[in-house]
């Protein structure tokens, strides 16, 4: 047994590397080690997912893109691992990863109990359900749906609401429950159930990897809240804030109208805001100040674009899932995307 | 451990050190091994409580009686998302024993059966057997409930072109939809019975059997046996006039509703443990009925028994007692294997217990449990095989 | 006896004669076969009609009506499924397999990169193939480079980052290439820690022994499954805080060590079929303890058991399979992920998909099987207890 174990450390030397005490500063350990480890999901279209080449694409992934701008001036300064809902908060929690950007909710008892500490929220969603309107032709509220078969992944905040709403409303269901979300795809398309559900985002990248997308329907009912976000580990403030403010910054350039397109030439921008953001104000301390250069600004937006430009590419308009700002507009236009003062 | 022959001499000549003394040695080595295994331990314990409380984790086994929150699809006992995450661990485990149960029985028949197949005189039979053992033996079984799940059941209709079966029987991608049986007034007469019957058809077995020794005289014991379990419910059905109707599966707006659901994921499992488990008890059949010698076969013949109860009597319990022991093996491998129910959503104890380990965090005590019970189930079906196995050596004498 | 020519000794040999009408041809070996009593009749009913009802069915599904090649999933549907097959077709998809064999193999490893794991291959078999086979000399340096040398020389190639050598981190391994590399490393490693547990287990000192029992009774008693989830979920915790193990190299652990256990009590059951002189033979010889297991007892307890170590190795080989419920791509794990590709979701491609990978892996076991037959007839000295 001693052996055994000894043979694992030794192998380990072989692959594993030291990373960061999280005491250290995650900050500092993530400029030594030189690359960020961010933590995304396994497959969700849109969000996260590879893409023909092998490179993972999508707007969990362009955040994380976006921390690796802020800390090293390039954005490809980064490296994926792909994490199921099971292996997402121990991964955060041990130090394999940096950051978690996984389309994940936050929560009181995440962010209590778990050792977890959200910086904000990247993408306000709720969750939905999508059925086969095809097959279910009558079938137009999910208030209709009580004996329906449900397909849901299992450990989610999901299936947890799921059991609140249908019991909330006095139906009954039978719940298909899966571990991965390619399972839960697999079984709804095959016909295993009759509605789908997860969150709104995750309905509509869904849909887009069914045999014939044409034929389900998302319903209008939005079930629960769900803020999704990227998380830190408890206790490092210092790696918090820089997180946080890189989702500030991508906010902020939004609604100055900075993008990856214009970015060098509105650092000759009078607008004082827009000086201080992108850091070319005499004596600026901004950036320094998050243990950054002043110009992480310029950098997060000349390596991924703004939020408005990160939205429209991945699951925005310009992308195959087509998914409207709706409350992820900027706060001037009525949505909850608020980015708080560069200053 | 060390060598005895320098033993003596080490202990009496005067130079030699007293490290050579065997004893001694063992001593040290195995105070060396204690020490390290104790260190390594302290050493994980150590970190894993570091890690646990600089993530803010809580430990401890109170999590257990929390809210779980969540459904679960099959359950053999009441449970609602009200229920704790202790029910719904119960709910797993209860799930897990139902699906092993089954199996073992099913693969214990589909074994003896391709088992005996294998030896048959009959060729075609001897090699369909040994086609299907050599298939099943060298795949995965993960594979096995893959291809029943994803194979066959998930492209069978969908809910509204359901097949028919008999007796008013579905069949479609959502499982098998059987008729219930709803039991009326004095159905528990029906079950006593049945129970009266079980225990006078032990007794006639016991009378029959002291009978045969005494005076040589056969009583038709199975038959008899038979009457009594099949009859006594029977009579006691007909005198409270049938006391149960049938509730048979109707269409309804999602599914079939009414009667018994077999679900897919259940089916699946099951039948893939059963099919790939007898594929390897099939051989351990082979083996134990090939160890009994050839001997004991002609002896019989030449007393004038012919091939039935040749193998009933003289063949099959010999030949038990070599397949008992690796028999055993085999129940508890697919006892363990049905933890792959995870891949395809059937709720036993490793899936649901994923399931908690998600939503409160608890990884240590979670695996802690399932390691606990998996250990202690495997202790329970040994103990009692080898009680079996005693008892058969016994009978043999 | 007053008469010597009543006695007649026959010279030559009587000719061969050929059997008897009834014994010969067809219908004999029909009759001894096939239909030698009533109930063998009736089976022999029963199994053409179980053939006649399975084996037409399944041809044509498997070669008749399948597809070979073709762009996408429309080959391989009906048209009311959105294809381009009439109502009512059903056959093996093949093109799917085809359009991802090269997945299969290597998961997502970068293509220009394949090469090196072509080579890798090369060389495994190149040093395999003489080590299977007991004529070719050098047994010992052959074993040398395989075991020590191989390994080293495929954890470069593989894994890369050194000599001009891009580095291929192991997410993006996948495919048979995984399964051959848990299944080679996990034998690798569980075959000399499993004659060490079983070493220990038969131990005299107490507490060697018992801490050898209580770590293969603890793993034989739970799951695969557990295990791989403590190795996938508890790892991290076990260590100090910053150490962090590649996932693969995690599932390598959990299934090493599970197997090792196994493997411990196989050759357990070995080391007790040598008789206690053989023991006492080498003590009195003057040997040490690990000259005498080393010389006398494991190589003869070793040889005893070549059966259920092959055996071992091939459930190990299944086993793998089980790294998908962590998470990893092994060839059943990528196989099965493809199911969800749109361009090719189809009712038949699962089955096609399985089907494929079943056939893969029995063909490795398969021949494991056989060439532990064939090792333990040419080893079987007689001694045989």
């Amino acid at each position: 047994m001693k052996k055994t174990v000894l043979q694992g450390v030794l192998g380990a030397a072989a692959l594993a590397y030291a990373a960061t005490a999280a005491s250290a500063g995650t900050l500092d350990d993530v400029k030594a080690k030189g690359f960020l480890q961010c933590g995304v999901n396994t497959s969700l279209a849109g969000f996260s997912a590879p893409n023909d080449k092998g490179e993972w694409s999508g707007f969990d992934v362009d955040y994380c893109r976006a921390v690796a701008a802020a800390i090293f001036g390039d954005a490809t300064k980064v490296k994926f691992t792909p994490l199921n809902a099971k292996e997402r908060f121990t991964a955060l929690q041990s130090g394999e990863i940096d950051v978690l950007i996984r389309n994940t909710t936050w929560t009181i008892s995440r962010d209590t109990s778990l050792g977890l500490d959200f910086t904000g929220v990247n993408y306000y969603d709720g969750q939905g359900f999508m059925i086969n309107a095809k097959k279910l032709s009558g079938i137009n509220s999910a208030l209709q749906l009580s004996g329906a078969s449900v397909c849901v992944q299992s450990g989610t905040t999901t299936e947890l609401n799921l059991a609140d709403y249908f019991r909330a409303n006095k139906m009954e269901y039978n719940p298909v429950v899966f571990e991965k979300v390619e399972e839960v795809n697999a079984a709804y398309d095959a016909g295993r159930c009759d509605a789908y559900t997860t969150d709104q985002s995750g309905l509509y990248a869904t849909r887009l990897t069914l045999s014939n997308p044409d034929d389900h329907v998302v319903l209008p009912e939005i079930i629960s809240k769900e803020p999704l976000g990227p998380a830190v580990r408890q206790g490092d403030s210092q790696w918090a804030d820089v997180v946080r403010w890189t989702h500030y910054a991508l906010l902020n350039a939004e609604e100055f109208g900075i993008t990856q397109a214009n970015v060098d030439e509105m650092k000759n921008s009078d607008n004082p805001e827009i000086k201080r953001l992108l850091g070319t104000e005499a004596d600026t301390k901004v950036g320094t100040d998050l243990g950054l250069t002043n110009d992480w600004v310029v950098n997060i937006v000349k390596g991924v674009g703004n939020y408005g430009e990160l939205f429209e590419r991945n699951i925005g308009s310009a992308s195959p899932l087509k998914i409207a700002r709706g409350l992820n507009a900027q706060w001037t236009k009525g949505g909850l995307q608020y980015g708080m003062p560069v200053r | 451990m060390a060598s005895q022959d320098i033993a003596g001499s080490g202990r009496e000549s005067p130079g030699v050190s007293f490290l050579y003394d065997p004893k001694i040695r063992g001593i040290l080595y195995q105070a060396v091994a204690f020490i390290a295994i104790i260190s390594l331990i302290y050493w994980i314990a150590n970190n894993t409580v570091t890690n646990l409380q600089r993530a803010n984790i809580a430990s401890g086994f109170g999590f257990l009686k929390g809210r779980a929150g969540f459904d679960i699809s099959q359950s053999l006992v009441q449970y609602t998302s009200d229920s704790t995450y202790g029910r719904a661990l119960y709910v797993g485990f209860l799930n897990t024993l139902y699906v092993a149960a089954i199996g073992v029985v099913t693969a214990s028949i589909v074994g003896f059966l391709v088992g005996i197949g294998r030896l048959s005189h009959n060729w075609l039979i001897r090699k369909i057997c040994l086609v299907y053992v050599e298939i099943f033996r060298n795949i995965p079984p993960l594979l096995v409930i893959f291809f029943w799940y994803f194979g066959v059941l998930s492209v069978l209709p969908q809910a509204r072109e359901s097949l028919s079966l008999p007796f008013g029987s579905y069949l479609n991608n959502r499982g098998i939809f059987l008729p219930s049986i709803i039991w009326g007034d004095n159905a528990g007469l029906i079950g006593i019975g049945f129970v009266v019957g079980l225990v006078l058809s032990f007794f006639v077995a016991r009378w029959a059997r002291k009978r045969q020794m005494a005076t040589g005289q056969i009583f038709p014991v199975y038959r008899t046996a038979a009457a009594l379990i099949l009859g006594l419910p029977l009579l006691a059905a007909i005198l409270t006039g049938f006391p149960a109707t049938l509730d048979y599966p109707k269409l309804g707006t999602f599914n079939l509703s009414g009667g018994m659901q077999v679900k897919p994921e259940f089916l699946a499992l099951y039948l893939a443990l059963s099919f790939y488990t007898a594929a390897f008890i099939a051989e351990i059949v082979r083996a134990g009925i090939l160890g009994v010698s050839k001997g004991q076969t002609e002896a019989s013949h030449a007393l004038g028994l012919r091939p039935g109860p040749t193998m009933r009597l003289v063949v099959i319990p010999q030949a038990l007692r070599i397949i008992i022991p690796p028999l055993t093996n085999q129940f508890l491998n697919l006892t363990k294997n049905s933890s792959l129910a995870i891949a395809i959503g059937y709720p036993d104890l490793v899936a649901v217990g994923g399931t908690i380990l998600n939503q409160t965090g608890q990884s240590v005590e979670v695996v802690a449990i399932w390691m606990a019970i998996y250990l202690s189930l495997s202790l329970v079906t040994s103990g009692f095989m080898n009680w079996f196995n005693a008892k058969m050596a016994l009978v043999e004498r | 006896m007053a008469n010597p020519d009543l006695s007649f000794v026959r010279a030559e040999m009587a000719g061969v004669q050929p059997p008897p009408r009834s014994e010969r041809g067809l219908g004999s070996w029909l009759r001894t076969n096939l239909f030698a009593t009533p109930v063998d009749a009736a089976l022999s009913a029963l199994a053409i009609l179980f053939l006649a009802w399975f084996l037409p069915p399944a041809i044509n599904w498997l070669f008749v009506n399948a597809v070979w090649t073709g762009p996408d999933r429309t080959v391989c549907s009906t048209v009311a499924q959105g294809g381009i097959q009439p109502d009512g077709w059903s056959g093996a998809c093949w093109a799917f397999v085809n359009a991802k064999f090269q997945q299969f193999l290597y998961g997502r490893y970068p293509f220009g990169e394949r090469w090196r794991v072509d080579l890798t291959a090369v060389l495994f078999v190149a040093l395999l193939v003489p080590l299977l086979i007991p004529r070719v000399p050098h047994k010992r340096l052959n074993a040398l480079l395989f075991f020590v040398a191989f390994p080293v020389v495929a954890f470069f190639l593989l894994v890369g980052g050194s000599f001009n050598l891009s580095f291929v981190e192991t997410p993006l391994w996948g495919g048979l290439l995984v399964t051959l590399v848990l299944s080679f490393v996990g034998i690798a490693v569980s075959l000399p820690l499993g004659i060490l547990l079983a070493l220990g287990r038969r131990s005299n000192l107490p507490v060697i022994r018992l801490l050898s029992i209580i770590f293969i009774e603890t793993i034989r008693g739970v799951p695969l499954v557990t295990v791989l989830f403590m190795a996938s979920v508890m790892l991290p915790l076990f260590l100090p805080p910053g150490v962090t193990f590649d996932k693969l190299l995690r599932a390598l652990i959990g299934v090493a060590l599970f197997e090792t256990a196994y493997l411990a009590e196989v050759i357990r059951g070995g080391l007790q079929a040598i008789p206690k002189g053989q023991f006492e033979g080498a003590d009195s010889l003057g040997l040490s303890y690990w000259q005498k297991m080393r010389l006398i007892i494991l190589p003869q307890a070793l040889k005893l058991v070549i059966p259920g170590i092959v055996n071992s190795f091939i459930s190990l080989f299944k086993d793998t399979s089980l790294v998908y419920i962590i998470g990893m791509f092994d060839l059943l794990g990528i196989v099965r992920q493809n199911f969800s590709d749109a361009t090719w979701a189809s009712p038949q491609t699962p089955a096609t998909g399985l089907i494929f990978a079943g056939f893969v892996f029995w063909i490795f076991c398969f021949s494991m099987s056989r060439y532990s037959i064939f090792m333990e007839n040419r080893l079987d000295t007689g001694h045989k207890r």
